[in-house]
């Protein structure tokens, strides 16, 4: 049983390799991506997929359009942004729009590892929620 | 793009050469002319008064000539009327008549005769043997004869004096007689003699042959038939006097005014130095010449100098446009150096994030059991730590160096004073490493925030910071940066113990463009744009700073009420 379920995206490939090994060995379960796109794809395909971490700049599709589109489609995967520092106004833009946190590049891995874990926990404790009160009113219904 | 080369000094004398000489045509030029129009108007005015004066004294003593010769011709037209042929050829009462017109006359008749139709003189009374003299061929007694009377011109006569005649004619018996007087030459030459024009002029009288009849006093126009010419050539006035110029034999120019006496016989002359009658007119000259010059000579210096001052001015206005267009240059270019730094700053973050990565990677692999028994193990973990380290300080770097380069940021914010001056001192370390220099911060504890533009005040440390270390460069020194609040201020200073500012230089360092570095290297804005922006903040900013100890600014921001 893995820590968490992570999508990494990032257009750095070096990156988002070196990271899925280091990440993969401390138990989490890394899928990696290398655009917003293909981040999109992989979650519309994995629905087990608990935490994005998404890079801020990007080619193409950046941050936080890929984060708005994220929350669209599957509002309950929690998103952590990975930013460097010119970009910090974006990443609190992020924020904004419900990531769940930033970090800033190169960041602590056990830092990083930690902000996952409480993710994890948020879109669980918020699926817990959705399904009691699912359960709720499925019993409600009954009475 | 325009050339901005500083313009050489012949072009900076050429201007105020141009300028002066501009100054000077235009001031001089009026001058002249009005000096000139007014000399010119005076001269003329002059001209008339001496010629007037001339005029009124020559037309008196016409007349007083005329009525002295129409007196005495009256007196003996009277004799000859009122006594008979017979009784006046008598001498005794010949001699009784003359006595009493020298009575009345003061001895103006000097002799009393009567002549007979052949000349001869009948009866004589006088000083002279002239009884029985022969007139008939003196040069009076022919026109005697056929006219009324004769005032004949003056001659010498048989007496070998000078002296003229007033020859009356009568009839007796059918023959015609003439009494005839003679003027004293003296009393009559005094009448004219005594006419004195000024200091030097003087006045004449001519017969028509132009033979003196009385003594000139001074030397006068030295020609055979001059006057009649002369009063040819003038025009007369309406009194009938003639005024003109001429040289007399001393090469002396001399006014004349001329007017005919005796019934056109004589003419009575009147003679004045032009020199002595345009005296005033000379001075004035004279006065009017200095003057201009005086003016002139004022007008010239002050052009000159006026003209130099302009043209330092607009050869510093010059510099300093120079200099401004080298400080937009230098902008634009720090401000693209700027946004270099920052792009780069960025792009560094993702090689160094996968750097360090890497290193972390390598750290897991290290843990696995094949390596642990490896002899350089512990090494390995040092440098990959040191990888790490080094990964973190260049993420420090980058973040100064990114939140230096954004945009100057004018927000008002809360900002701890504390914390900007000991990130300044972060990322002057460097510099300050290579210049030789110590930095010490000594910040008091609890300072409260400022309600300031937090990237304003970075500017202004930064600044002062900067100047500094440049001061320092050479040598290298101390550094200190403190902060303390004092009453209701807050009080930044910054000291080092640099070469210090000379005090005439200290007075001027907040000027814009004032710099002392070398050119192309300091802009001389950094503390002027210090100051203003302290200014801004409600505060102060000042230095003291004396030579071969060091400076200290101090800069004082009230704190939030």
């Amino acid at each position: 049983m893995s820590i968490a379920n992570v999508l990494l995206v990032d257009d750095e490939v070096a990156f988002v390799e070196t990271m899925t090994k280091r990440l993969n060995k401390r138990g989490l379960d890394i899928t990696a991506a290398y655009g917003g796109p293909e981040a999109l794809e992989t979650l519309d395909k994995d629905p087990s997929i608990e935490v994005v971490i998404l890079d801020v700049k990007m080619p193409i599709m950046d941050g936080i359009e890929t984060l708005s589109e994220i929350k669209k489609k599957h509002p309950l995967t929690e998103v952590i942004m990975l930013t460097g520092h010119a970009t910090v106004d974006s990443a609190i833009e992020g924020m904004k729009r419900g990531a769940f946190d930033y970090l800033m590049k190169p960041c602590e891995l056990d830092q990083l590892i930690e902000k996952v874990k409480e993710a994890a926990a948020r879109k669980h404790a918020q699926e817990e929620k959705i399904i009691q009160a699912r359960l709720k009113n499925i019993t409600g219904r009954r009475t | 793009m325009k050339d901005s080369s500083p313009k050489d000094n012949s072009y900076y004398s050429s201007l105020a050469r141009n300028l002066s000489l501009t100054v000077i045509l235009v001031s001089l030029t009026p001058m002249i002319l009005i000096s000139g129009l007014i000399l010119y108007q005076y001269r003329i005015s002059h001209y008339e008064k001496v010629e007037a004066h001339l005029v009124e004294l020559v037309q008196k003593h016409r007349l007083d000539i005329d009525v002295f010769l129409k007196e005495k011709l009256g007196d003996i037209q009277v004799l000859a009327e009122t006594f008979t042929y017979a009784e006046l050829s008598d001498t005794g009462f010949l001699q009784d008549r003359l006595q009493a017109l020298q009575k009345f006359y003061n001895n103006a008749f000097v002799d009393l005769g009567v002549v007979n139709k052949d000349g001869l003189q009948v009866a004589y009374a006088g000083p002279f043997r002239l009884g029985q003299a022969l007139y008939s061929e003196a040069p009076w007694f022919r026109p005697a004869k056929t006219k009324p009377y004769v005032i004949s011109d003056v001659f010498l006569g048989l007496r070998g004096l000078p002296h003229f005649v007033i020859a009356v004619r009568q009839t007796w018996k059918e023959d015609v007689w003439i009494l005839r007087a003679t003027i004293d030459f003296v009393a009559f030459n005094n009448l004219v003699q005594n006419m004195r024009i000024g200091q030097t002029g003087f006045a004449f009288i001519l017969n028509k042959n132009g033979e003196f009849q009385t003594t000139p006093h001074g030397s006068v126009v030295s020609c055979t038939h001059p006057y009649p010419e002369y009063l040819l050539a003038a025009t007369p006035t309406r009194d009938k006097v003639h005024v003109f110029r001429a040289t007399n034999s001393e090469n002396r120019e001399n006014i004349y005014a001329a007017a005919m006496l005796k019934n056109g016989e004589w003419l009575l002359v009147c003679q004045q130095p032009v020199s002595e009658a345009f005296a005033d007119f000379l001075k004035a000259v004279k006065l009017t010449i200095v003057l201009v010059l005086l003016g002139g000579l004022c007008i010239v210096t002050m052009a000159v100098y006026v003209s130099r001052r302009m043209v330092n001015r607009v050869a510093q206005a010059d510099l300093e446009k120079q200099v401004m267009n080298q400080q937009i240059v230098e902008t634009g270019k720090l401000a693209s150096v700027g946004e270099l730094a920052a792009g780069i700053a960025h792009e560094i973050n993702n090689p160094v994030a996968i750097m360090v990565e890497e290193a972390g990677w390598m750290g897991d692999l290290f843990e696995e059991e094949e390596f642990k028994q490896s002899s350089n193990l512990d090494e390995f973990k040092r440098a990959l730590e040191q990888i790490k380290t080094q990964g973190k300080r260049c993420k420090a770097i980058t973040h100064k160096l990114l939140s230096f380069a954004r945009k100057t940021d004018t927000r008002i914010e809360e900002v701890q004073v504390g914390e900007v001056i000991e990130e300044l001192v972060i990322l002057s370390a460097q510099r300050a490493k290579y210049s030789n220099v110590a930095i010490k911060t000594d910040i008091e504890e609890g300072l409260p925030s400022l309600h300031i533009s937090q990237s304003e005040l970075q500017q202004v440390i930064l600044n002062l910071i900067n100047n500094a270390l440049d001061a320092m460069e050479k040598k290298g020194g101390n550094l200190s940066l403190s902060a303390r609040k004092e009453e209701d201020h807050i009080v930044i200073e910054v000291a080092d113990d640099g070469p210090g500012i000379p005090q005439a230089n200290l007075a001027r360092i907040f000027d814009p463009f004032f710099t002392t570095k070398l050119v192309g290297k300091g802009t001389g804005l950094g503390l002027s744009i210090c100051y203003g922006i302290v200014k801004k903040m409600g505060g102060e900013i000042t230095a003291r700073s004396s030579v071969g100890k060091g400076t200290t600014f101090r800069i004082s921001i009230p704190c939030k009420q």
